[in-house]
């Protein structure tokens, strides 16, 4: 098996076994969503018209309190010293740590939204270019907060101290995200690549930073 | 290269450049401030609201000088390993938060008038506030750390990354502010484009210079104390090592 | 007594250290410091609490850096991090055990993650080694901190490397676990491997090299901010 596999396989394995934390995460991203009505109130009307937005914001949470899973257990109990040791190529090892972050918390936030859409009564046309947006934003997202989520081992107060540092990193993909949707929704529509050259672009960037915070957390 | 990485050496290049900078800051304030505040017209449009302008474009240049310079430093620091480069760096966060927070002030503080309410999602104001928000973070990761190195290191990757998403960021912003408000009178840059005045710029670029120079005056006395406070915190360490060893010889 | 790895040699090549120093939060940890260990030799770090023996096994590991000073292999300077992990097993006080993941599993993602695939008779020897082949399909988080650490220490069984770095192994070790890791290093070493010690007690061998750490603390340290 390549290295991607054998470390993909793993995470996977392993949140199969912890699978509380991923439902842990579409819990939260329910109970964010569902706040907005009593903040706002139920008038349906108003509710469409912030749909998209408030889907994406807090699936934009809901995504950052999970980063932390990606690095924080292995840089405690040892593993993460032992990954950067194992010979293979560091950024290869985080790539696969990310896909199986984005497997177990960015897909499980795909499927959840549209349900999560109706209760704030998105019109209908809005549905496939939400989780079309979804789809192609979130690997930005898993992949940007690695990063961060590799910046802060170590730190007191990491959990605040992430959100700080890559949210405003999120604001592009919120922007297009939501455009996306909206633009389905009044007719005009917005082109959903532009989220997937973020992504490539995240891709071919992130997992080099983030190898180069996990040596730096490792000395 | 390791000419510049000895600090004595630095130190010594910076100390002899630093009474040309801080009098240049100072002769070019003297200049500028009565021409920018009191004797140059006010604009026909704007009125004396103008004058904000000022401050608030010679403050949004230095938030990005200063995010560029620690971007250079972060860089030099993470190839080269270069300590000066990172204390450049560290020492130059602290004022680009101040310039990037007084340009969003002024920023506020000129909208009033304009737009009548202080805050509009106007694109530059939007992505200053976005630039601030960079700054913060820099700031509370380089302090996160029990081991200060550590800190370093993270920060400056923290800063590369940030000096990346800095033009996406903008661009986003951009396109999502005409998406949204398709005509609002512009701060800034493009107030000066559209009234090309000798007037305007004149206190304009004096302004700019004399901020610029304050920036680099400011930034020698920071690494001066920095270097002066790793002096102190080695001669205490040493001290507190050769202790130790007595302490141990004694056992 | 079982002999484990005879059947692997490894080529003989010396790793060694040059006037190393280190430097953590601004101290100057050790300076000065030279060590070679031959294949089949063994390095024995001692020294007070903080003096660096961690901190030297970690620069040895290529995770720290060092601020002056080189490590070389067969007189070759180190200069691909990558590379050189390769050709080394760390062991340090973290045991990275995953508790969810059973004994099997933990260490089977660590051969295929090292040698490219599993191989069922390398995982039997290596539970076999430190005695945990009736812990096989347990998950590790019903394994006490001295089983644990014995799963650590089969690590470094599951596919071969020719230096082994390891970091107080004899904590939380009983008797028996003791003596069987005695047993491994002296097979390590046997085919043609090395091993780096730090331990406060037990040596687990009888003719290593000893290297004290806290000798080379400088009293006075000199700061990159001085005149050089």
């Amino acid at each position: 098996m390549s290295v991607f596999t054998t470390v993909l396989a793993r995470d996977l394995r392993l949140a199969l076994r912890q699978s509380a934390d991923s439902l842990t995460v579409i819990a939260f991203f329910a109970i964010a969503t569902v706040l907005f009505p009593f903040g706002i109130g139920p008038e349906a009307n108003i509710l469409a018209r912030i749909a998209p937005g408030v889907v994406w914001v807090t699936a934009l949470l809901a995504a950052l309190l999970s980063l932390d899973r990606i690095f924080t257990v292995d840089f405690e109990d040892g593993t993460l010293d032992q990954l950067i040791l194992s010979g293979a190529p560091l950024p290869v090892v985080v790539l696969a740590k990310v896909t199986a972050h984005w497997l177990t918390t960015g897909v499980p936030l795909i499927i959840m939204s549209p349900v999560l859409a109706v209760t704030l009564h998105l019109p209908a046309e809005g549905y496939v270019p939400l989780m079309l947006a979804l789809l192609l934003g979130t690997p930005t997202v898993s992949l940007v907060g690695a990063v961060g989520a590799a910046l802060v081992l170590g730190t007191r107060r990491g959990g605040v101290l992430l959100s700080l540092l890559v949210l405003p990193l999120y604001i592009p993909v919120l922007i297009f995200g939501t455009a996306v949707i909206e633009g389905a929704i009044t007719g005009v529509p917005v082109t959903p690549l532009i989220l997937a050259g973020f992504a490539i672009l995240a891709l071919t960037l992130c997992p080099w930073a983030a190898s180069a915070a996990l040596r730096q957390a490792a000395e | 290269m390791h000419r510049f990485a000895n600090p004595t050496q630095f130190m010594r290049i910076a100390n002899a450049i630093f009474p040309w900078v801080a009098g240049l800051a100072v002769i070019l304030f003297v200049i500028g401030l009565p021409i920018a505040l009191v004797t140059s017209p006010p604009d026909y449009q704007q009125g004396e609201t103008v004058r904000i302008m000022y401050i608030h474009v010679p403050s949004a240049w230095l938030a990005l000088m200063v995010y560029g310079t620690m971007a250079g430093g972060s860089a030099a620091f993470l190839i080269w390993r270069h300590p000066i480069a990172n204390l450049t760096a560290k020492a130059a966060a602290p004022m680009g938060a101040v310039f990037t927070g007084l340009a969003l002030v002024t920023g506020m503080l000129w909208g009033q008038p304009m737009w009548g309410t202080f805050w509009v999602w106007d694109a530059r104001l939007t992505s200053f506030l976005i630039l601030f928000f960079l700054y913060l973070g820099y700031l509370a990761l380089g302090d996160a750390f029990e081991d200060s190195e550590r800190g370093d290191k993270a920060a400056a990757i923290l800063c590369l990354v940030g000096s990346i998403n800095i033009p996406i960021i903008h661009f986003s912003v951009t396109w999502w502010n005409t998406l949204h408000q398709p005509s609002i009178m512009k701060l800034g840059g493009d107030g000066v484009k559209s009234s090309v005045d000798g007037s305007i710029l004149l206190p304009l670029f004096v302004m700019l210079g004399a901020f610029t120079m304050y920036f680099f005056a400011v930034l020698i006395l920071r690494l001066r104390s920095e270097l002066l406070a790793a002096k102190i915190r080695n001669a205490r360490l040493s001290q507190a090592a050769v202790g130790d060893a007595l302490g141990q010889a004694a056992e | 007594m079982v002999r484990l790895m005879v059947e692997k040699t490894f080529t003989a090549q010396t790793f060694s250290g040059a006037n190393l120093s280190c430097r953590r939060g601004g101290r100057l940890v050790f300076a000065g410091l030279h060590f070679a260990v031959p294949p089949g030799g063994a390095l024995i770090l001692r020294g007070h609490n903080g003096s660096g023996k961690t901190t030297l096994l970690r620069l040895m590991a290529g995770l720290t850096p060092s601020s002056a000073g080189h490590l070389a292999w067969d007189g070759q300077a180190i200069d691909d991090p990558d590379a050189h992990a390769a050709r080394l097993r760390f062991v340090t006080h973290l045991d990275a055990v995953k508790p969810a993941l059973t004994v099997a599993e933990n260490l089977s993602f660590w051969m295929s993650l090292w040698a490219g695939k599993t191989n069922e008779s390398a995982l039997q020897k290596s539970l076999q080694a430190f005695d945990l082949k009736r812990f096989e399909t347990f998950p590790a988080r019903l394994l006490s901190a001295g089983q644990r650490h014995r799963l650590a220490l089969s690590r470094l069984l599951v596919a071969p490397a020719p230096l082994w770095l390891l970091d107080e192994p004899g904590n939380a070790l009983d008797d028996a676990s003791l003596a069987a890791l005695a047993r491994a290093i002296a097979d390590h070493r046997a085919s043609g491997g090395q091993v780096v010690i730090a331990s406060h007690g037990s040596a687990f061998v009888d003719d290593g090299m000893t290297l004290d750490v806290g000798a080379f603390t400088p009293t006075t340290a000199a700061h990159w901010s001085e005149e050089e």
